[in-house]
């Protein structure tokens, strides 16, 4: 645990009366590409500033890179790079002004540390004395990263790199985070999108300022304890409800053009579905075991307990 | 099994630029009552433009185009008297209350004292969120708000909804109790018109649209689409068509 590359532990902090976060305890190690998991109010941007020295935590201890977050926070600064959720990138200087501006105030140049970002910036690099706020949404995101990442820092946090994001330009993305991981860099990154999971070395499963679980996305899956059958028939509209009238039912809901039905019962037949379903005069009923996902484990989570689910009514 | 719906968007041969740039090369689409309908793309596709134009907030170059049965040139008002709109940026109020949110609303879109009543109780008890009437907007949980935004976006019983990436960072659970609440509303007759970025709720819309560089790439029901593109999801589909485009420049 010790020479981990960032560590939390027992972190917790409030504004006011809300609990951002609660006893958070995790170790990354070096190298690794971690995500935090979660929807908005899970309390990823919260942990990512703690970390990136901007924020005191309430309680608790972090270290990045064996330096104390609140003791040593200038010798973090120089080792870290940072990518917070808002685009903050100087919308009136040009994409060369923001890189050599950031690449100065850490006592470097573009040049000297160009073979890191130049996967990324050569896509930008014909728009170089284009403004920054003028930047498409992809492009700005390859600026930003590329002003992360050009003091060279052992650890990046990317707090939020795909939110709102179009689905090929989140492609991209983790595209160029795997060939970053390669060089050895720490990664922690943030996301809502519970199909990002799956391209981390490590995740936790983030919600309400709690960490649900810590493991790698497979082992998550694996651990999934009862079978998911998906169902579907000519009556769509009318599944979820003619579901959840079979007296064995612990969860069910819509996945994607299915509808995703969960058992309690350890000895439960997947054709007591097929033959519920006809006596409510459905037809063109398949019923398929499926294989778990993370957005899957992720609402089993918040089922278990009050606490991860803030939005309590069960349907 | 379809009895033939009343068309109430329609659009036919929309352009719209900017300058040299071409945010909407000919577009021509309809969009029946009660429908819900996906309209994707990617980021700069022109998808916003269109929204825009549908909802009178801009005028395109050419086209003829009707929303709610009224023109887009020239009845603006009436156009935006007939839709509700949300979006994940701007929804409610922070500082007013849960119902005094639904006031505000229900008197600029012309209810009275005694409809904004009803309605009000009617979507609180529905959210279940009766007892939270008076708290501050600031106090109620994420989740709970994009609820109430959709109900608040519907208290006018408009004839369309445009809802640009209303779950955006929503959790998977609330997530899927706001689509319960689109599908509701689209059986009461509110035609839906939804933007997202999560490819597994392009397969809850009844049909489809693809953006690609100003143009409608594709338009058919997801069945129809992952069967045309030979693709196991619409995540595929998306990506085929998206895709093709980023490596032609």
């Amino acid at each position: 645990m010790s020479n981990g590359a960032v560590i939390l532990q027992n972190i917790s902090k409030s504004y006011k009366t809300v609990k951002a976060l609660t006893e958070i305890n995790v170790s990354i190690a070096k190298g690794e590409l971690f995500g935090f998991i979660g929807p908005d109010g899970a309390g990823k941007t919260t942990l990512f500033r703690i970390l990136t020295t901007l924020l005191n935590p309430d309680s608790g201890t972090a270290t990045v890179e064996g330096f104390d977050t609140v003791k040593n926070y200038k010798s973090i600064r120089n080792i870290a790079g940072y990518m917070p959720g808002r685009f903050s990138l100087y919308q009136d200087l040009t994409v060369e002004e923001n890189l050599s501006f950031f690449a100065s105030i850490y006592n470097t140049t573009i040049e000297e540390n160009y073979h890191l970002i130049a996967d990324i910036y050569k896509h930008i690099e014909p728009f170089k004395h284009r403004k920054a706020g003028k930047l498409s949404g992809g492009m700005k995101q390859k600026l930003a990263l590329s002003c992360a990442l050009i003091h060279k820092p052992e650890v990046l946090f990317l707090d939020e790199p795909t939110t709102g994001v179009d689905a090929v330009s989140r492609m991209e993305f983790w595209e160029m985070l795997k060939k970053l991981r390669s060089q050895g860099i720490t990664i922690l990154v943030s996301t809502p999108y519970m199909d990002e999971a799956a391209l981390c070395d490590r995740v936790a499963l983030m919600q309400n300022g709690h960490v649900m679980t810590i493991d790698t996305p497979n082992a998550i899956i694996n651990a999934f304890p009862v079978k998911i059958y998906a169902v579907r028939s000519n009556r769509m509209f009318h599944l979820l409800n003619d579901l959840q009238s079979i007296p064995e039912t612990e969860a069910v809901y819509r996945f994607g053009d299915v509808v995703h039905y969960l058992s309690h019962s350890k000895t439960f037949d997947p054709l007591s579905i097929t033959r519920h379903l006809d006596s409510l005069s459905h037809t063109e009923i398949t019923v398929n075991q499926s294989v778990p996902t993370i957005e899957d484990s992720f609402m089993l989570y918040m089922r278990k307990s009050d606490k991860f689910n803030i939005s309590q009514h069960d349907n | 099994m379809t009895t033939e719906r009343p068309k109430v968007i329609e659009v036919k041969h929309l352009v719209k630029k900017f300058g040299n740039f071409v945010a909407n090369d000919n577009l021509t689409f309809d969009v029946k009552q009660g429908e819900i309908f996906g309209f994707l793309g990617a980021n700069g596709a022109g998808k916003t433009t269109a929204i825009k134009i549908l909802c009178g907030l801009q005028s395109p170059t050419s086209g003829e185009i009707k929303v709610a049965g009224f023109d887009v040139y020239r009845q603006t008002n009436l156009i935006k008297r007939n839709i509700g709109y949300m979006s994940q940026k701007f929804s409610l109020y922070e500082d007013l209350s849960v119902s005094q949110n639904f006031e505000f609303y229900g008197g600029i879109y012309g209810l009275s004292r005694k409809q904004i009543k009803e309605r009000t109780s009617y979507f609180l008890e529905k959210l279940e969120l009766t007892n939270e009437a008076n708290k501050i907007l600031k106090e109620i949980p994420l989740g709970w708000k994009q609820k109430l935004a959709f109900s608040v976006a519907i208290l006018h019983h408009p004839k369309i909804v445009f809802l640009d990436e209303p779950t955006g960072g929503v959790d998977p659970v609330t997530r899927r109790q706001f689509w319960e609440m689109i599908y509701e509303a689209a059986n009461e007759g509110i035609t839906i018109f939804v933007t997202t970025h999560y490819m597994d709720e392009a397969e809850y819309c009844e049909r489809v649209s693809i953006m690609v560089d100003g143009r409608i790439e594709a338009l058919d029901t997801p069945a129809m689409l992952k069967q045309q593109y030979g693709a196991s999801s619409m995540n595929e589909v998306f990506l085929r068509l998206a895709r093709a485009q980023s490596a032609e420049q």
